[in-house]
């Protein structure tokens, strides 16, 4: 019998197939895990409702658990509560920025039309010099920006909540 | 099987569905590389939603059909999309337009959702919701800029709420399936949901310097299944491959 610790351990062995520096559990979409003898339940939930990313996390949580041994893996897909990103580690929140993806940052209301958009720090030259290009980026969960210091683009994981 | 649920699930599904096919018909066609992705990436947002839609709709119907099937395998008949969602793109002004009427309209019914006594239902507007408070937000701010923009770009703008006017009515259909609904309190009664949109059409309007069409002639039939002549296009596409070569799989 495993313990849902260790469970949790291997998780952390299974990355996001977007954004490969983060693993499942520091992006939040583990929303649980329960033993019960050999068999293991594992809960996440989508970060948006279309993103493509979570079959392939379905498949790679079964495949890295039957690789430790484990082969009665049950994953579900829960809608609510909603994913934010305020669920993203700490942890997680490093690796991005370090990995070259600006972390979400606090924002006002998204009811607020034409509102200056949070202002985000380059995360290859720390400059807050920096300007939205677009709300909507390479993937659904990011935006795109310019930093006007080092003029390199680079994408934000914007804040939803 | 719950009739009444499975009917009212492929609404809300089918408008997801049918406005997220016309976005994703911008990609590489976009009028700039921005507005290219943020087309795709809401047409990716609709179709997720359009999936759970569907997976919950198939448990309900509980007959074998799969969240695919409903999706691709299903008659024009039997599609239950308003009208105003299977109208052509035309121009980014008419896309645009068209996506803020349907936008302003399904953010008040997903914050109304949240409370479905239903919660799947619930669970699923309240996924949804964040999503569509950020697709408002941007039909609401290229409106006001397009109506308020350029003498060109103003007409363009007044010609698309013209055209698209008559479409919105259809957006408060009720029947019977929906007082089905209501008395179980699993979906809301669309009136303050009208209200609601009647005041954030006429606020973004307004500040885009369009005029508001006065009622004219309304054309419904979407939720009954009588389309007009665009979605049997639409569906030729849609369903070219399942068709084609029925069972196959990525």
């Amino acid at each position: 019998m495993v313990s849902e610790l260790q469970i949790w351990q291997w998780l952390e062995e299974v990355s996001d197939p977007e954004i490969p520096v983060l693993t499942v559990v520091d992006l939040g979409v583990v929303r649980s895990v329960k033993t019960n003898g050999d068999q293991v339940k594992i809960v996440i939930t989508p970060t948006y409702s279309g993103c493509p990313a979570m079959q392939v996390i379905e498949e790679d949580i079964k495949q890295v658990l039957k690789f430790k041994g484990i082969d009665q893996v049950e994953v579900e897909l829960v809608l609510s509560p909603a994913w934010t990103t305020d669920w993203i580690s700490e942890k997680g929140r490093i690796k991005l920025k370090e990995y070259g993806i600006a972390p979400p940052a606090d924002e006002v209301d998204k009811s607020v039309l034409f509102a200056d958009p949070p202002v985000i720090e380059c995360p290859l030259c720390h400059s807050t010099d920096t300007r939205m290009i677009s709300q909507f980026g390479s993937t659904a969960c990011k935006a795109h920006y310019q930093c006007n210091s080092c003029l390199e683009p680079f994408d934000y994981f914007k804040c939803l909540k | 099987m719950n009739k009444n649920l499975f009917e009212y699930l492929l609404r809300l599904g089918d408008d997801s569905l049918i406005i997220g096919h016309r976005l994703s018909e911008w990609c590489g066609h976009g009028p700039i590389l921005e507005e290219d992705i943020a087309m795709t990436n809401m047409a990716l947002d609709f179709i997720g939603q359009a999936t759970t839609i569907f997976e919950y709709a198939a448990k309900v119907e509980n007959t074998g059909r799969d969240a695919d099937a409903l999706a691709f395998l299903r008659y024009e008949r039997e599609y239950r999309n308003v009208l105003l969602v299977e109208q052509p793109n035309e121009d980014f002004a008419v896309t645009m337009v068209r996506q803020f009427l349907f936008d302003a309209f399904r953010k008040p019914l997903y914050e109304a959702l949240q409370n479905s006594s239903d919660t799947q239902i619930a669970a699923i507007a309240e996924k949804s919701l964040k999503e569509t408070k950020y697709h408002l937000k941007h039909s609401s701010e290229w409106v006001i800029r397009l109506g308020d923009g350029t003498e060109e770009s103003h007409e363009k703008a007044q010609y698309a709420v013209d055209t698209l006017w008559r479409y919105t009515d259809e957006l408060f259909f009720e029947n019977e399936v929906d007082a089905a609904l209501q008395a179980e309190n699993v979906i809301p009664s669309l009136i303050p949901i009208r209200e609601e949109w009647q005041k954030t059409v006429t606020d973004v309007l307004t500040e885009a310097t369009l005029s508001i069409p006065q009622n004219g002639w309304k054309q419904q039939g979407g939720r009954t299944g009588l389309h007009s002549e665009h979605l049997g296009y639409i569906l030729a596409e849609l369903q070219y491959m399942q068709r084609a070569y029925p069972g196959m799989k990525w």
